[in-house]
């Protein structure tokens, strides 16, 4: 090999790297798309490290973009968890029905996707008189005439709010934490969705978004939480939030399951509180939650108020 | 300090061996506070019953009634009749076994004669349903908004749809 072909190749070698990193940083970043609104969610911190006023910023140009989007306004909160206050949920088995309305009334009030389809609360029916409940036989896509049938009994199952989360832990971006009112929350504009939250969760309660959420503007519920039931993107996971829109408000809402419920089977309470309806029900009923045995601590309490 | 103290509750244990049963006395008769609850769900046109039963005689044997309200079949405790609940002397008003007076807007303590530990858990905020607010005021359902007084098990309904199965993901 002679010293001119050797500096030539050289050469060569040197304007494809300087060439290939021009092309790559256009494709990355495109100059096209260049407008103040994608450069700063680019840029944008973490949620838990930004303070109010970079969270204000954040808000007003989410606000703006889904105002182009939906073509109306819709407000996004950032109630912070209430001091003194930790959140659990009861579930009544021996009256749940099984009419879905409350997987029905969430969709409503969290923004979910109606094609694809997500829900975030699932019924799962059980033959009763089994040896023991399997969750694994459990019938999900039941559709009778009416219900309750005789025979079967109903458990709804949405995010059991762990105290011990392991989809928390299994994060590789920190996109999803447990707040200090113990609802676990994610933050969709830092997940990257590598779905091992969705992996890690025993109890098969997130849910992915395969392709853009598709929901009617008019079917919008505008009162939104930054970290709640905002529109969600392409790619990102989402779950039951306890409806942290409605429960961290000043007016301290029940969630919409627990209004939706026909027979009253679903409770809402401040664990810390001892007048609680929470409080009372763990105290005075037999009271079990979903797959103690792995040590997540939900707080989620399904309880049988009928028949000691 | 220490003796101040031990007084103190020497005090109030003695009050409380006079009189133990006023504070119970009392939850028995009222619903927690910030509670609202709904107005009784009744038939348009039906109340108050004094606008046709004012000035009737009134007939206190037991019958099956043809008149009027026969649509009325009462799969409630068997062998009981309307006058069981009813004020024969003002219709308008409910009538307890003890002969006390309640309004319909009160007719939970009417169900709770006979279901007592419902009643219990329905003032605890276990039974029934509220809407509002978890932390300040809420609204409760009367017995007879979810249970028709004459035929009370709650009724079968129509499920909502299932989810889409993956299969059927076009």
């Amino acid at each position: 090999m002679d010293n001119d072909e050797k500096e030539n190749k050289n050469l060569t070698r040197r304007t494809l790297l300087k060439g290939a990193a021009l092309g790559l940083a256009g494709v990355a970043l495109p100059l096209d798309r260049a407008n103040a609104s994608f450069w700063e969610s680019f840029f944008q911190k973490h949620f838990r490290e930004m303070n109010d006023a970079e969270i204000k910023k954040v808000i007003s140009r989410l606000e703006k973009e889904y105002a182009e989007k939906y073509k109306k306004a819709i407000t996004i909160g950032n109630e912070k968890p209430l001091p003194g206050v930790l959140f659990g949920y009861g579930l009544d088995l021996s009256r749940c029905i099984g009419c879905r309305r409350c997987v029905y009334a969430c969709v409503d009030e969290n923004n979910q996707s109606l094609d694809p389809q997500i829900h975030w609360i699932t019924v799962l029916r059980f033959k009763k008189g089994e040896k023991w409940v399997s969750l694994e036989e459990s019938e999900k896509y039941y559709n009778p005439e009416t219900v309750p049938q005789e025979d079967y009994f109903y458990m709804p199952v949405q995010c059991q709010q762990c105290e011990n989360p392991p989809c928390v832990k299994s994060c590789p971006t920190q996109a999803t934490w447990k707040d200090p009112d113990g609802i676990v929350v994610i933050d969709y504009n830092w997940c990257i969705g590598c779905r091992y939250c969705m992996a890690a969760c025993p109890y098969g309660a997130r849910r992915f978004n395969w392709a853009a959420p598709n929901r009617p503007s008019e079917k919008i519920n505008p009162n939104t939480h930054y970290l709640g039931n905002r529109p969600r993107y392409k790619g990102v996971v989402e779950k039951c939030t306890f409806c942290v829109q409605r429960t961290r408000s000043a007016q301290g809402r029940y969630p919409a399951c627990v209004e939706a419920c026909p027979v009253g089977a679903r409770k809402f309470g401040n664990l810390l509180d001892p007048e609680s309806e929470m409080r009372y029900l763990i105290k005075h009923k037999r009271v079990f939650r979903l797959k103690e045995d792995l040590n997540t601590n939900p707080k989620f309490y399904y309880f049988f108020a009928y028949g000691n | 300090m220490k003796t101040c103290a031990i007084t103190g509750i020497g005090i109030v244990l003695f009050l409380s061996l006079l009189f133990p049963f006023s504070s119970t006395e009392s939850a028995q008769q009222d619903i927690p506070k910030k509670l609202f609850v709904t107005p009784p769900p009744f038939s348009e046109g039906i109340f108050p019953c004094s606008q046709c039963h004012a000035g009737m005689p009134v007939n206190r044997t037991p019958r099956k009634l043809e008149a009027m309200h026969q649509d009325i079949s009462l799969k409630h405790m068997p062998g009981g009749w309307c006058f069981d609940c009813h004020n024969p002397d003002n219709r308008d008003t409910l009538r307890l076994a003890n002969g006390k007076i309640v309004k319909f807007e009160e007719s939970y303590n009417l169900c709770g004669q006979c279901h007592g530990t419902i009643l219990r858990e329905w003032k605890n905020g276990l039974h029934g349903k509220r809407t509002g607010s978890w932390s300040g005021e809420k609204q409760y359902y009367l017995c007879v908004s979810c249970h028709w007084p004459h035929d009370p098990p709650f009724q079968p309904i129509k499920p909502l749809p299932p989810p889409v199965k993956p299969a059927d993901i076009k």
